[in-house]
């Protein structure tokens, strides 16, 4: 290689292409005064150009962490500007694991969409089968059965716990806490093994159905969810004192990655994140789906917005999730798991031998699908990570015309560059944990 | 049972921002979520009078936290001049929303700060989630192959 090929001939791009942060000698004062004002939301005057003018070039540094950083949670890659060990600028470059799943959803049918969407966020993928069924059920017009939303939020919730034991176990090992991932990914499987009594799958369910779920609770499901429920709480109190009593921990987190509640609501940022900041905004509490207007929990939030108020949001959400299990599983009610309209259900598979009308709608359902009549909904729940939407067109055939997920990872991570800005760089490994991406919910 | 149920308003493109503007100042302080919908394959979907379907649509989801409520604006946009004014001014969290509408429907925000690809490589062409982009295919191959020996 040359010289010449070194060389930046385009104003405005960088060696690696325009999608990069551009270095500074080419970032005119204005532009960066936009960027670190909107960013902050701060009036352009007030942003801090001054401190950050007074760098040069010469004195910054700017390198990459990721895409195959062990700490990035997958393939997130970061641009970051350092001068000397402090953060200035952080750019967040994602899109290594795009696959298209929205435009493959628009080429399969409401039958098949489930093992599409659970596939996105495949750390809590009950909740993406959920808020697409809800979504598809709006545009239809039906009300599943009581006990098929039951057996929803019993196993979303279930789920939701078994993501934040996946962050425990991940955020310690991040921080050097390694006993910690074990334990994390030791009760995480206990709760798998749960879903997979119950689905057939430990991941990627397709278990939540248009019109209730796939099967009904298997036998014995009660003492099940009692044993998970009376294992988990005193584990949760071991791993407590494992890193809340931590002074490493502590040190390590406290006042690291804080974000302003102003920030966090101008940045879109929901779920913990946003908890963390001070503001109570739980969609289960403050826009009740479902049943949880019937169910008593408390909404966890921090005061400081740092990561660790972050790790103890998560931590005792866990311990409001084994309350809501509780009480989910004393309302339980009897009938049907899916609602009973055959355009829409399939039929048991012994009736499709004996009536012929069982077998047209089976045929029917599977060949060509339920056809959903022409509209558009918007349906949020509130996931592990924070409000997962579900944006769906329907033009009346058996396919979404247009199926949009609004990733709560996807928008989380636009708080990076403003977490991370003024701090150490040690402390990214830190703050990305914090904010839990999962980068194929971040990239679809 | 479902508390989602969101107010849903058209606005014209030249009214795009004073409107959300005024939804802002009215306590929408969260941009909850914005997208982009191709109405290529779907001409004659329903439209409240007054509103002339084009073929692009940009949908932005607003979110209030007091009292709590959501609103959805929908906004015509034509297929030859697809540009709307960006939101970035008003909520610095449609950065990235606005970014993945242009990169995957060819939405083209004007006054972003850094309107450029970000789920697709640098270098693509065309928008994929655009109805006239073809999902196209591998080939599969369902017999053995011939045998060469």
């Amino acid at each position: 290689m040359t010289d010449t090929d070194l060389t930046v001939d385009v104003p405005g791009e960088t060696s690696e292409g325009a999608q990069e942060m551009r270095p500074r000698n080419i970032t005119t004062p204005t532009e960066l005064g936009r960027e670190l004002g909107a960013v902050l939301r701060l009036p352009e005057s007030a942003a801090p150009l001054e401190e950050d003018a007074e760098f040069t070039e010469d004195e910054t540094m700017i390198i990459n962490m990721g895409p195959q950083h062990p700490s990035t949670h997958g393939v997130l890659r970061l641009m970051l500007e350092l001068d000397g060990e402090t953060v200035l600028r952080t750019k967040p470059i994602i899109g290594y694991l795009h696959t298209g799943m929205e435009k493959t959803g628009e080429e399969l049918t409401y039958t098949q969409e489930g093992t599409n969407v659970t596939r996105m966020d495949y750390l809590s993928p009950l909740f993406n089968e959920c808020v697409f069924a809800m979504a598809a059920e709006e545009l239809l017009g039906i009300e599943v059965p009581a006990r098929a939303t039951w057996i929803r939020m019993l196993m979303c919730e279930l789920n939701r716990i078994s993501s934040h034991l996946l962050f425990m176990a991940t955020n310690g090992m991040d921080l050097g806490a390694l006993s910690m991932m074990i334990y994390g990914w030791r009760e995480r499987e206990t709760l798998l093994a749960f879903f997979e009594k119950v689905t057939g799958l430990r991941m990627n369910h397709d278990y939540i159905r248009v019109g209730g779920v796939a099967a009904d609770l298997p036998d014995g499901w009660e003492d099940d969810v009692d044993d998970l429920c009376e294992n988990l709480p005193p584990r949760l109190d071991e791993y407590d004192e494992l890193l809340t009593g931590q002074p490493i921990f502590r040190e390590r987190t406290e006042g690291v990655g804080v974000l302003t509640p102003a920030q966090a609501i101008a940045l879109s940022a929901t779920g913990p994140i946003l908890r963390s900041t001070g503001v109570t905004w739980d969609l289960r509490r403050d826009m009740p789906y479902q049943f949880y207007d019937q169910l008593d929990f408390d909404v966890v939030v921090g005061s400081y917005g740092d990561s660790f108020d972050r790790y103890a949001i998560r931590l005792n959400e866990m311990r409001e999730s084994i309350k809501i299990v509780q009480q989910i599983v004393d309302k339980m009610p009897a009938g049907d798991y899916r609602i009973q309209d055959r355009k829409i259900t399939p039929p048991p598979r012994a009736r499709i031998d004996q009536s012929m009308e069982a077998l047209i709608h089976h045929f029917k359902l599977f060949t060509e699908g339920m056809k959903v009549p022409e509209g558009e909904a918007y349906v949020a729940v509130e996931s592990p990570r924070g409000e997962l939407g579900c944006y769906l067109v329907a033009d009346g055939g058996p396919k979404p015309y247009r199926l949009h997920m609004r990733g709560p990872s996807f928008v989380n991570l636009q708080t990076l560059p403003t977490m991370m800005r003024g701090g150490l760089v040690a402390d990214a490994v830190a703050i990305i944990s914090s904010v839990d991406p999962v980068m194929g919910e971040v990239d679809r | 049972m479902t508390a989602t149920v969101s107010e849903v308003v058209h606005v014209g493109r030249d009214e795009y921002i004073s409107k959300i503007t005024g939804y802002r100042d009215d306590g929408y302080v969260m941009c909850a979520d914005l997208c982009a919908v191709d109405y290529l394959t779907h001409p004659g979907r329903r439209l409240p009078d007054g509103v002339e379907a084009q073929r692009f649509e940009v949908v932005v989801n607003l979110l209030s936290f007091d009292p709590p409520r959501r609103v959805r604006i929908r906004t015509q946009v034509p297929a030859d001049d697809p540009t709307v004014p960006s939101l970035f001014d008003l909520y610095p969290g449609t950065e990235a929303m606005e970014r993945e509408a242009f990169d995957l429907m060819g939405i083209v925000f004007s006054d972003h700060p850094d309107l450029t690809r970000i789920l697709m490589p640098e270098d693509w062409e065309g928008h994929p989630l655009r109805k006239d982009y073809s999902v196209g295919r591998i080939p599969v191959q369902f017999k053995a192959p011939a045998d060469t020996r």
